[in-house]
């Protein structure tokens, strides 16, 4: 952007400055008096002239289970990216509620104001316990001289065993994070998540790995989820996919080809010959 | 509950601090009370080097301190530590007063030599023990907040981290080598005559000197271990686990990492503070490159992420080094890249972890 055209966007007559937007916080009341919580809108990333996102629209609706579909390379992953912070998109905008502009916050600004994030492969940390892992996903103060001084108040302690409840992981809670196995460490991370209390979620691909009666199990919780929490769900697994969603979205090449109930998009003939080929 | 989070829960750490602080007692007696011929005297030989080893040790605790924990590998260390001790040194410098060779009232020698006509600003308030003090802790303090912030902003981490602290560090040596800079060039500060008042050569002032670097040792393991078993402690640890799931968990990764590396670069500094007025000279050389590896491999040796392993590191390899250049000099160079060889294939986690292998083994039988 030249100065002129900087200059020309400081002085537009609808510019809203910064210092006039709320800070993110978990006191602040997300404003979702309009519907949605997530605003994507026309959202375009290119990494070296390969377009991973074209003009992307989504909304996501307070306390609704969407689950984001499509073949590799479609963009589900740069559309996490883009609303968590670690991807900033070309052009477009995204919000979260109607006040606040993701593309201003950083990472850590965004995970405080509400938006979780679980990854492809479990992220944990594997060298301290179930419990600390919790823990230190709770929704608190995350200042360094914060964390230096306080340790958790009953109250934070009562939502960590609820959680432990809920994940499944109450009796391994002395466990050390790195020992469980591949669908505990789905869960824990799941459970991390909770910990922040957000409005948000965002899985990716939660059932990678599972067997058959944790998938199970994880199709029950993010159910239960819905409704607190808006979850956004990325997944491979059409049967999965099938057993938790309301609302599909279909994304190729970096747009939305489709949208609409399991059963609209399956007869779909576009979506179809996109997954099955011509 | 302050004493069972700190000391009771840290079964190697009490013993080694206990060794720390048995050492702190014994050998101040032994050098002062007993009479020089008797087979239990210990030589003021003797006590400067376990003086400088104790120094070793406390950076060694900073290295592991952001290594260990925070997974930060620093090879630019030593640049911490020399410039604490430069900041001791320029105390000591002034102390000297026109005891010089040139007897000069307020000039260093060196200064008289490069024709100086007055004392350069930044040796200004060098005669007050305070400032001096207070300069040991802000100035690397400085250094590694404004290093850190604008490598740690640019998320430069792990190999090329490890690279700029190289570069730092010997870019110091550099600058410090010009004798216009006004620290002594080639030859550093040196030939210093007393601290506080005490005379340094007086065996006295040596073992003060002792038993200040023994306790400074203990107070610094003490805030180690109340950082390292904090919340902070283990966001810390979340950290060199799992970066980007700490920042998606509302930690700002950043100011983690460089008020560890503050912390870590300060208590490097109070090494070299003590390191100094012990072996009575402070030159460029101590920037070198070759020191700051020298310390990751203390480390090392002695097992990371461990506190105590650090000691235990900085006393075994400084013991090695000494016995080695005393009988073979030409030796040690290889024995010390061997000892490296051999701790990263053997002893992932040092000395300390076989010791934990072999208990381990015992509790089985």
């Amino acid at each position: 952007m030249n100065p002129l055209e900087q200059l020309r966007e400081t002085w537009r007559r609808d510019q809203v400055f910064d210092f006039v937007q709320p800070a993110p916080d978990f006191s602040t009341k997300v404003d979702t008096t309009h519907g949605p919580i997530l605003y994507v809108e026309d959202v375009s990333v290119s990494f070296d002239g390969f377009k991973a996102l074209n003009n992307l629209n989504l909304y996501i609706d307070d306390g609704e289970l969407r689950c984001i579909i499509g073949p590799n390379g479609a963009g589900k992953t740069t559309m996490m990216d883009v609303i968590t912070g670690k991807t900033r998109p070309d052009t477009g905008s995204v919000w979260f509620g109607q006040r606040m502009n993701l593309l201003k916050l950083s990472e850590h600004e965004i995970a405080r104001g509400g938006i979780g994030r679980k990854f492809q492969k479990p992220t944990i940390f594997e060298a301290l316990s179930v419990f600390e892992n919790l823990e230190l996903a709770t929704a608190s103060n995350k200042h360094v001289w914060y964390t230096l001084n306080k340790s958790l108040t009953g109250e934070q302690l009562d939502r960590i065993d609820e959680v432990l409840k809920l994940i499944g992981l109450k009796e391994q809670f002395r466990m050390e994070a790195g020992a469980l196995s591949h669908g505990q460490k789905q869960w824990l991370e799941i459970g991390m998540l909770l910990m922040q209390n957000p409005r948000v979620l965002l899985v990716d691909e939660p059932v990678a790995g599972m067997t058959g009666e944790e998938v199970e199990h994880t199709a029950e919780l993010l159910t239960s989820l819905a409704g607190r929490h808006s979850v956004i769900v990325v997944e491979h697994d059409m049967a999965f996919v099938r057993s938790i969603a309301r609302k599909v979205t279909v994304l190729h090449q970096g747009s939305v080809l489709a949208e609409g109930t399991m059963d609209q998009v399956q007869n779909d003939p576009r979506v179809v010959e996109v997954y099955l080929g011509e | 509950m302050l004493t069972q989070r700190l000391l009771l829960s840290d079964r190697g750490g009490m013993l080694v601090l206990g060794l720390v602080l048995l050492t702190a007692i014994i050998v101040p007696i032994l050098n002062l009370a007993v009479p020089s011929d008797s087979p239990l005297y210990v030589s003021n030989y003797t006590v400067a080097l376990l003086g400088k080893f104790l120094c070793f040790a406390l950076l060694a605790l900073s290295v592991d301190l952001i290594w260990g924990y925070a997974g930060i590998l620093s090879l630019g260390h030593g640049a911490f530590f020399s410039l604490g001790g430069y900041a001791m040194g320029m105390y000591l410098m002034r102390q000297i007063g026109d005891r010089g060779v040139y007897g000069h009232p307020e000039l260093m020698d060196f200064m008289v030599v490069l024709n100086w006509d007055k004392l350069p600003w930044y040796w200004q308030g060098f005669d007050m023990f305070w400032f001096a003090m207070l300069m040991v802790l802000l100035v690397p303090g400085l250094l590694a907040l404004v290093f850190g912030w604008l490598a740690f902003r640019s998320r430069v981490t792990g190999v090329y981290f490890a690279i700029i602290t190289q570069a730092l560090t010997y870019a110091l040596m550099l600058a410090f080598f010009r004798n216009e800079m006004g620290f002594g060039g080639n030859n550093g500060l040196n030939d210093f005559k007393e601290i506080l008042g005490f005379d340094l050569a007086a065996k006295t002032t040596r073992v003060g000197l002792f038993v200040a670097s023994a306790f400074a040792l203990i107070i610094g393991y003490m805030a180690c271990r109340y950082i390292v078993t904090s919340r902070m402690g283990r966001v810390i640890i979340a950290i060199r686990d799992a970066e980007s799931r700490t920042r998606f968990s509302g930690y700002q990764v950043e100011s983690y990492k460089l008020w560890l590396f503050v912390f870590s670069a300060m208590l490097a500094a109070v090494a070299g503070a003590l390191y100094v007025p012990q072996v009575g000279i402070i030159n460029p050389g101590e920037f070198s490159p070759l020191n700051s590896i020298e310390m990751v491999v203390w480390v090392a040796t002695g097992g990371r992420g461990t506190l105590f392993g650090a000691i235990v590191g900085a006393f075994s390899v400084n013991y090695a080094k000494t016995f080695f250049t005393t009988f073979s000099p030409e030796t040690w160079l290889f024995i010390l890249g061997g000892l490296f060889v051999l701790v990263t294939l053997l002893l992932p986690k040092g000395i300390v972890g076989l010791f934990d292998r072999f208990s381990r083994k015992g509790d089985k039988q």
